[in-house]
């Protein structure tokens, strides 16, 4: 992968077979599409697989140590009355877990007790065996600079509009449903939520469900069957990948972002039908994510629904992230691209993200929410959302919306805005290697070798800021990076104590890996260009 | 004799040119039809159709339009504009509109906010969570729990995280709907025994011994796991654990026990089915239970050994992959623990109620009891079925309607029956007129 600058081109007319198409100049793109993958240096990745290659002997060690009772071993046992039981787990699958990850697990798990707003307030931990037991000191880090929820547009909050509204719910309704959607959990604010919904997105009718998770995994079963192909994107979540493996159709992994390759499976699905039979497919579904959060990479919808429209796929449009970050409305990634949410079959999203509540909703036409109203999972073998949480995201949605009567989700829109561009501007100005587009408020930064996971989480909780890093399995293996989720409710001085304190970790641990000019005109030209045409 | 050693050479020769040009040659794939032009893969393309997204829904399906409840689904709940008292929502101990939890809910609200923004991985973890898996493990007298954000993704996520691929999971006939998608989930073989019937099980477990030992060395690695619900919500009865925990050992197979609808029903102190049966917790590997029953919040919990219970932390996919609890839900639910520990004389109460409830549907002429005396959801079948399942569904529908109609009393119906759920707050009089209303429209409808 390398950086370039895409400014979007894609040939209507295509020559099939896909190999040869080729750019004209017909822009699908209203504004620059910038992403950037910067290469792995070769000398950190060569150290990187040194580093791994240590641990695993040093694991090894550590194993046969435990074994013959040289080492106290911390880990549970099975019961005796069960010892010629069949092993519960085998042993090299936790070697991973056993050796590596918990020479770092003090950086994941960090309990807090305060809103996870802006700042927040972290539980102290100390671990006086190397991180296999925790104890809590009763001490309490106050005002930690929070960088790591997904808090984009701040309304994580427990005063305020949102905060009051869900509390007069809490009185009126109770906390529980204990009911499922067809039975007695319909209640009148979840027919009241669903409206709203379809008004924020667009379309003509939605429907809401208590997890996000469970939207995914539950109601593509629903809509895909056997005899139906689905491509999904190389990295794609995983309630994405349960979905489609639990619907039991044919599941085809196109390269990340990369539409050729898509092209070429779309075509090759229908020039060839289903596998040794040849019979045409029933459906074809697209999979995509609207932001996609260990990349930082924004999905190129425009050349997805051109695609789409060539072949007639459905389209199923995963916005966890993206809904509410992304557009001059908020309205997600629709928005951002200027499209027209009519062009997407199904619009999924969350609320967990920018609405500071939890579950998840489906869009799209009204045949499509009516069937799911049937034969969905969700809505006859599971619990429906809880009232003050369907309050919380009915406030925070009419405040994107504007129809509060403030301009606060405007002004809250807007500093998402800016402080993406200033965080990104600022970050590749020092050096960092970064993935992602530069339009997207999760920002991804490489971190490479094993041992500096573990340094900059504790290096940046040591200077108050707690930020999220993450490795292997979640990214490939010499790919560790920690991911930043920029929030509308960070004010100027908190993200520059942030990144001062992040060039400081930086120099100490060595991180500034980017070879690319940074104080060349092009870099500042095309930042200062985006800044100045902030809306 | 002086020309067979050539002879032998040329032949050899050939043979070694013909195997270097095996081992270079490329493979080539057999699958691809090289007979077709361009322009007919164009044409293929162009002609191909695909089915609508959705097949289409007739306007007038009974369950399109869902009831509409307004206000809390409490024990006088308002359907559809009418007021009625609940026979549906599992509101076995009454906590949902209990002043306390709502309290207590309010208080978490005004500290945390109302979403986490994040998996429990990722600043997700709050101590109430954290208070909450202990009060849990420490109710059910085991080392550890954890807590999932719904209900149905708990043992959902559960079973894929011990049970893979090749892996042998016995299961019940009527297990429910969350169980059978997480089997789904982990690829395992499963084998279904008849519904509480421990000879077909033994049956099963006794086939898979003989297999065994036709393969021992694959026998040292396939994991076995009985996965069985304490009640069952399908037919409302118990399972025979004292049993089961005997095939356990005599056939060295783990227990995964579902318990959504017993926690906080049986048991002297609500403790579930173990508790009921006087079963010693850690012979069972894992209880599975969802906090959306008697403990009218939202999410679930697993507890049992921490050697069991840890592995989902790191591999139970509706844990790490998803949101956590909001906190107001977790402190409602540790506020309902609070209650239920303060109080066990309650279960006695709902027990008394269920008995009463049973009897008094005992005898309805069309309509048989499908369930336990102890089971708080008891379900009512069709004696005869009409043989059309869409016209039982009508005839059972009528009466749903006619009894929410006539005696303000709302009942559900679930697959092929009705659900009639008890719960303490329910008064004598209001079981009686109920009971009289379903016997006069078993009456009217299916005469």
């Amino acid at each position: 992968r390398s950086m370039s600058l895409i400014t979007c081109c894609y040939s209507l007319h295509m020559n099939p077979p896909p190999q040869n198409h080729h750019a004209s100049c017909t822009s699908l793109y209203k504004k620059p599409f910038v992403e950037s993958f910067e290469e792995t240096p070769l000398l950190v990745a060569v150290l990187t697989y040194i580093g791994y290659g240590i641990l695993t002997i040093f694991g090894y060690l550590r194993d046969f140590l435990r074994d013959w009772k040289f080492e106290k071993c911390h880990l549970a046992r099975e019961r005796e009355e069960q010892k010629d039981f069949v092993p519960l787990y085998q042993d090299f699958e936790n070697f991973y877990t056993r050796n590596l990850y918990m020479r770092i697990r003090d950086n994941w798990n960090r309990p807090i007790r305060s809103v996870p707003g802006a700042k927040m307030d972290l539980v102290e931990r100390v671990t006086p065996d190397y991180n296999w037991t925790f104890e809590h000191t009763g001490k309490v880090l106050k005002d930690v600079i929070n960088m790591g929820s997904y808090n984009y547009l701040g309304f994580a909050e427990n005063t305020g509009t949102c905060a009051d509204a869900a509390s007069e719910c809490t009185v009126k309704y109770g906390v529980g449903v204990c009911s499922s959607r067809q039975e007695t959990g319909n209640l009148d604010k979840h027919e009241e939520l669903e409206k709203l919904v379809a008004r924020f997105l667009g379309v003509e009718s939605s429907m809401v469900f208590g997890m996000g998770f469970a939207t995914n995994s539950m109601n593509i079963p629903a809509l895909m069957g056997k005899g139906c192909l689905i491509l999904s994107d190389e990295l794609n979540h995983v309630s994405l990948v349960l979905g489609a493996r639990l619907s039991g159709a044919t599941i085809r992994v196109f390269k990340h972002n990369n539409m050729q390759s898509l092209e070429k499976l779309l075509w090759d699905a229908i020039v060839h039908g289903q596998p040794r039979t040849h019979r045409p497919w029933k459906k074809i579904l697209i999979l995509v994510e609207g932001i996609y959060s260990m990349e930082g990479s924004i999905v190129r919808l425009p050349e997805i629904i051109v695609l789409k429209k060539k072949y007639k796929a459905y389209l199923y449009l995963d916005e966890a992230h993206s809904i509410g970050a992304l557009g001059p409305r908020g309205r997600g990634v629709v928005d951002y691209f200027g499209l027209d949410p009519c062009d997407v079959d199904i619009m999924m999203g969350t609320f967990t993200k920018s609405f500071g509540a939890a579950g998840g909703y489906i869009g799209g036409k009204k045949d499509l929410v009516d069937y799911l109203r049937l034969h969905s999972h969700s809505a006859v073998y599971a619990t429906s959302m809880s009232p003050p949480i369907t309050q919380q995201i009915i406030t925070s949605m009419k405040c994107i919306m504007g129809e509060d009567g403030t301009t606060l989700g405007q002004e809250r829109l807007c500093q998402l805005s800016e402080n993406t561009t200033y965080f990104r501007r600022r970050l590749h100005e020092m050096g960092f290697i970064i993935y992602g587009n530069n339009d997207s408020p999760v920002v991804p930064l490489m971190l490479y070798m094993p041992a500096k996971i573990g340094a900059f989480g504790r290096e940046m909780l040591k200077r108050n800021i707690g930020t999220v890093v993450v490795g292997f399995p979640a990214t490939p293996i010499i790919e560790s990076r920690a991911r930043f989720c920029v929030s509308a409710a960070h004010t100027r001085e908190m993200l520059d104590t942030a990144l001062n304190a992040i060039s400081e970790v930086g120099d100490l641990l060595q991180l500034k890996y980017s070879r690319k000019n940074r104080h060349g005109s092009e870099g500042t030209d095309l930042f200062s260009y985006l800044e100045s045409h902030q809306d | 004799m002086q020309f067979a050693p050539a002879y032998h050479l040329i032949l050899e020769g050939i043979l070694i040119l013909w195997i270097i040009r095996l081992l270079f040659s490329k493979t080539y794939k057999l699958q691809e039809r090289s007979d077709l032009t361009e322009k007919e893969k164009e044409e293929l393309i162009e002609e191909w159709q695909p089915e609508p997204l959705v097949p289409l829904v007739s306007k007038d399906h009974p369950s399109l339009n869902y009831d509409v409840v307004t206000g809390p689904p409490s024990h006088r709940i308002i359907v559809n504009g009418k007021e009625c008292i609940n026979f549906a929502s599992f509101n076995f101990l009454g906590l949902l509109d209990s002043e306390r939890v709502k309290l207590k809910a309010l208080s978490s609200l005004k500290k945390y906010g109302v979403g986490t923004c994040g998996p429990r991985g990722f600043y997700g973890t709050f101590d109430v969570h954290l208070e909450l898996e202990e009060r849990l493990a420490k109710f059910m007298r085991t080392e550890e729990a954890i807590i999932y954000s719904y209900g149905f993704a708990t043992i959902a996520s559960a079973i894929p995280a011990y049970s893979k691929r090749g892996d042998i999971v016995f299961v019940d006939e009527a297990a429910c709907f969350s169980i059978q998608k997480g089997l789904q989930a982990s690829r395992s073989f499963v084998k279904y025994f008849k519904h509480n019937d421990m000879e077909d099980l033994e049956r099963l477990l006794k086939e898979q011994e003989i297999e065994d030992q036709k393969n021992p060395r694959k026998a040292k690695v396939i994991r076995r796991f009985i996965v069985v619900e304490g009640l069952y919500i399908n037919t409302a009865d118990l399972c025979p654990l004292p049993e089961l925990v005997k095939l356990k050992y005599k056939y060295k197979v783990r227990i995964f026990l579902e318990e959504s609808m017993s926690f906080g029903v049986l048991g002297e102190h609500g403790r579930g089915v173990t508790e009921h049966f006087g079963v010693n917790i850690d012979d069972i590997d894992l209880i599975s239970a969802n906090m959306e029953n008697a403990l009218a919040s939202i999410g679930g919990f697993c507890c049992g050994r921490s050697f069991v219970i840890d592995h989902q932390r790191l591999s139970g996919q509706g844990y790490c992959f998803s949101a956590s609890l909001p906190p107001m839900l977790a402190s409602a639910a540790i506020e309902a623990l609070n209650i239920m520990e303060e109080d066990p004389g309650v279960f006695r109460v709902l027990r008394d109620k269920c008995k009463h409830v049973h009897k008094a549907l005992q005898g309805t002429p069309g309509l048989k009891v499908a369930g336990e005396p102890l089971a708080p959801a008891l379900h009512l079948q069709l004696e005869n079925s009409t043989g059309s399942r869409t016209n039982d569904l009508k005839l059972l529908r009528a009466i749903v309607d006619y009894v929410r109609y006539n005696s303000r009393s709302q009942i559900t119906m679930c697959v092929l029956s009705i659900r009639v759920v008890v719960t303490v707050e329910q008064t004598q009089e209001e079981i009686e007129k109920a009971a009289q209303c379903i016997r006069e429209a078993a009456v009217k409808i299916l005469k």
